[in-house]
């Protein structure tokens, strides 16, 4: 046989159809004719059915007046603001609840979940009481809970309860002092932000120290005189620049001071409790993670126990740790669209509810919408990758 | 005594004294210094917890047991200055919490979907039964079929529809019906099923490919088809029940058994397709994926509730409940994929190779090989991910769908029960019942991953 262009090694009844390549391209070839009739069907549509409807297309839209309000604004916004406007104001008002949720989830988060690792059987069992519980509700559920049941049962301005006199709950919310800032505030943000740099690079300074010499500095003790003592004396060079408005009650209401909605103390605080739930979990796989023998090697090495603590167990926990607290971080941006099921300003309420039922422009609107949080979710998704690159393992 | 020599040797003779036991070790009191009082910080955390327990567990008893309303025709039970939960609100609202505004009359049909859906669900759940395969058979395809068709009430005329918009002899012979039967749609039916296997196998057979094999596909795809189409148009005699009259736990359960029964095979093609190594597909799948995961569960409920509808041809204007469906199926099949990835990413490579080995087909790998062992090991991410699932079925309400939640929400508005304690007495009874079925889950789910890790324990 010296035929050797046919298929080697098929046998007599094979054909081309069963040729792996073949199949491959011509399965890639129709699933792409399906996405693409998808696709094409789907704008046919669409553009017939807003014909129909009388709706106009295009992002022209964002600069008409929203012509409504919204009750909490972090930039000035009146009724007579555009519809791109709302859309910042939502945008923020997003993320002032992810990052306030955010800080407390983490705090909350770790610290139950170092309690369910602790010795003592009451810490222990509360912490997994907490974590079981808040794990196995629904987080709308959370949310209206905080919102219906705590919140709207405090009682009136009047009988508000005070805390130092300074700030106040009520079922309006929570009124905390307004800080005013007078001639020469500036320095005082500058001296923090110097500070801030100071810190950093002298971290970094010491750490190559201790490199080369073996000479180790309280570096954080010495940063935290930083952040706090530049501040200090930058305001007392300035004679004190910054005061607060302390609320006073006047009538049936307070003056003065900032007004922090009910709606945006039930969604943080329910965000917060439930996302640190599962951020415990995290914490605790975290640190199980670490083999008691690391323990072992570090005390027979020398190092006291907080030493073994912050230089071997905390590092390596923090690899396993991360990935899935930046998820939930994400988790906690996104659960943040609940905000609508109380009428919190967030992105979806604002934007995806009273504006889409304003201008009727569905498509555009859950479109950026949704691209908003694909945004966060990609920058979150890179960010992580690069993070996991740097802290991944080793391995000859 | 002991003994001491001139040059200073020491030797003892007699044995040194006991000396006094150890303070207690065990009991009581010693596990309480050891671990509850063995420092300052120690201390402090143990007074602080028993204070908190101190805080939150009495009062919850009394307000959930000892101070309870347990009889009482309205309001009045409930009203006084230290009243408990009123159960007797919940009682009176217990219908419409569990079925919504479903028909009185016609509730024991979701009674026998609840049924129906246990004894299929247990027997599934446990481990060590038999018959698996004939029970999930049961369970993700026919129970959904039936389940429809007891809740709706079936008779959907799909026939209709399908011969207005694809029949092909519709204008020969006109509509004719027998028995409640429409004829003329399954003499067509037959007629395109015959045309299109004719079509497929002649290709299939053109290309140098096994038409008989391909024919054969193409009649059971019609005949599952047919069947399906079949037993939702027959008329069983049930009324018709709009989902608008669907509410409360039903509702809840219904988008989430839609929500695993479609999300678990999408969510396997799709990780199969994240897995392949034809670009294009992984390419879709990715992006489907990366999609659906990235945005939150409210903007896809918006966009099947407002999006939907304009991307579907003018005229189809689909059930909002049906709309609310689709998204969260497509939203938690994205999970899903990830999950069931998980699974195929923790297989040996030998096991394909081996499967290839054998001589088995691409599909016949997968289907007989992996995905069997890819799909037990992550059923606790299953479950997992059918947990939040669950969870998220509240979101509903935000467009108007009046789930467990939403139907609880509605009835703290009932003037006939507007007491003090009525909203915290309804926060109680949902957060149990909340709590019940993901724990249980959950425990579940902790129970079939200390099972399955047995065999990796060598």
């Amino acid at each position: 046989m010296t035929d050797l262009a046919g298929p080697v090694g098929g046998h007599a009844k094979s054909s081309f159809i069963n040729d792996p390549k073949v199949r491959s391209i011509g399965l890639q070839l129709i699933a792409l004719i399906v996405v693409i009739f998808l696709g094409w069907s789907f704008t046919e549509n669409a553009r017939d059915n807003l014909a129909a409807q009388k709706i106009a297309t295009g992002f022209g839209f964002l600069d008409n007046t929203a012509g409504f309000g919204i009750n909490q604004t972090l930039i000035p916004y009146s009724e007579t603001s555009t519809y791109g406007r709302a859309f910042v104001v939502g945008l923020l008002n997003t993320l002032l609840v992810a990052v306030v949720g955010i800080l407390l989830a983490t705090i909350i988060g770790f610290l139950v979940g170092i309690g369910r690792l602790s010795k003592n059987f009451v810490v222990r069992t509360l912490s997994t009481v907490y974590v079981e519980v808040l794990r196995n509700l629904p987080p709308l559920f959370q949310i209206l809970f905080w919102y219906l049941a705590v919140l709207s049962a405090m009682p009136g301005p009047r009988n508000s309860i005070s805390l130092f006199g300074e700030v106040f709950i009520s079922n309006r919310g929570i009124i905390i002092p307004r800080p005013l800032f007078g001639d020469g505030a500036g320095i005082v943000v500058w001296a923090i932000g110097l500070a801030i740099l100071m810190a950093i690079l002298f971290r970094h300074w010491a750490a190559s120290r201790q490199e080369e010499t073996g000479r180790y500095l309280p570096v954080l003790w010495i940063n935290l005189g930083l952040i706090i003592g530049l501040p200090l004396l930058a305001l007392i060079a300035t004679g004190f620049p910054i005061s607060f408005e302390v609320p006073e009650l006047k009538g049936f209401n307070f003056v003065g001071g900032v007004q922090v909605i009910p709606e945006f103390v039930a969604l943080t605080v329910a965000l917060a409790t439930y996302t640190a739930a599962f951020i415990a979990e995290n914490v605790r796989s975290g640190i199980q993670s670490v083999s008691h023998g690391q323990t072992e090697a570090a005390h027979s090495l020398g190092l006291r126990h907080a030493q073994t603590l912050r230089l071997v167990i905390i590092p390596q926990a923090m690899r396993v740790i991360i990935p899935p607290l930046t998820s939930q971080y994400l988790n906690l941006t996104k659960n943040s669209s609940l905000a609508v099921g109380i009428g919190y300003p967030d992105l979806v309420a604002v934007f995806a509810g009273t504006a889409l039922n304003q201008s009727g422009q569905a498509i555009e609107i859950i479109a950026i919408t949704m691209g908003v949080y694909l945004v966060l979710s990609i920058i979150t998704a890179t960010i992580m990758n690069v993070y996991n690159k740097r802290v991944a393992l080793v391995e000859r | 005594m002991s003994m001491t020599f001139d040059d200073g040797t020491f030797i003892r003779n007699e044995m040194a004294p006991a000396l006094p036991p150890p303070t207690q070790r065990i009991g009581a009191l010693a596990w309480m210094r050891e671990n509850l009082f063995s420092g300052v910080l120690n201390t402090l955390l143990t007074v602080f917890g028993i204070f908190l327990v101190a805080l939150i567990v009495p009062p919850f008893v009394r307000f959930m047991f000892i101070d309870a309303v347990w009889t009482g025709e309205n309001r009045e039970a409930c009203l006084g200055p230290e009243v408990g939960a009123c159960w007797p609100f919940i009682q009176a609202k217990f219908g419409q919490l569990i079925y919504g505004f479903y028909p009185i009359s016609e509730r024991w049909r979701v009674d026998i979907v609840f049924a129906a859906g246990v004894l299929l669900l247990v027997p599934l759940m446990v481990l060590s039964w038999p018959f698996k395969r004939i029970n999930a058979f049961l369970f993700f395809v026919a129970y959904p079929v039936v389940a429809f068709v007891l809740l709706t009430g079936g008779n959907i005329n799909a026939s209709a529809f399908l011969l207005e918009r694809f029949g092909l002899i519709r204008g020969l012979v006109g509509d004719a019906e027998i028995g409640g039967i429409n004829l003329v749609f399954w003499v067509d039916y037959v007629l395109t099923a015959l045309l299109v296997m004719a079509a497929i196998g002649g290709l299939i057979a053109a290309l140098g490919g096994s038409g008989r094999s391909a024919a054969r596909t193409t009649f059971w795809v019609f005949l599952a088809f047919g069947l399906l189409i079949f037993i939702w148009d027959v008329d069983v005699g049930l009324d018709y029940v709009e989902t608008r009259q669907w509410g409360g736990l039903l509702v809840t359960l219904v988008i989430a058994v839609t929500g695993i029964v479609a999300s678990l095979p999408l969510g396997i093609l799709l990780a199969l397709g994240r897995r392949s190594q034809m670009p294009v597909v992984r390419l879709l799948s990715v992006i489907f994926i990366e999609f659906w995961r990235g945005v939150p569960l409210i903007t896809v409920l918006f966009f099947a509730t407002y999006m939907l509808p304009l991307f579907l041809p003018q005229g189809t204007n689909p059930d909002a409940l049906l709309r609310a469906l689709v998204g969260v199926a497509l939203f938690s099949a994205a999970y899903m994929a990830e999950v069931v990835r998980g699974g195929l990413q923790a297989i040996p490579k030998g096991q394909y190779e081996g499967a290839m080995a054998v001589g088995l087909t691409w599909s016949q790998m997968m289907r007989l090989i992996i995905l069997p062992q890819a799909l037990t090991l992550v059923i606790p991410g299953i479950v997992n991910s059918f947990i939040s699932l669950f969870k998220d079925t509240t979101l509903v309400l935000i467009v108007s769908i009046f789930d467990f939640l939403g139907q609880l929400r509605a009835s703290f508005t009932d003037p006939n029960w507007a007491t003090p304690v009525t909203l915290y007495t309804g926060f109680a009874f949902a957060g149990v019942v909340y709590f019940l079925f993901c724990f249980g889950m959950s425990r579940y789910s902790l129970f079939v991953e200390r099972r399955l890790n047995t065999s990796h324990r060598h």
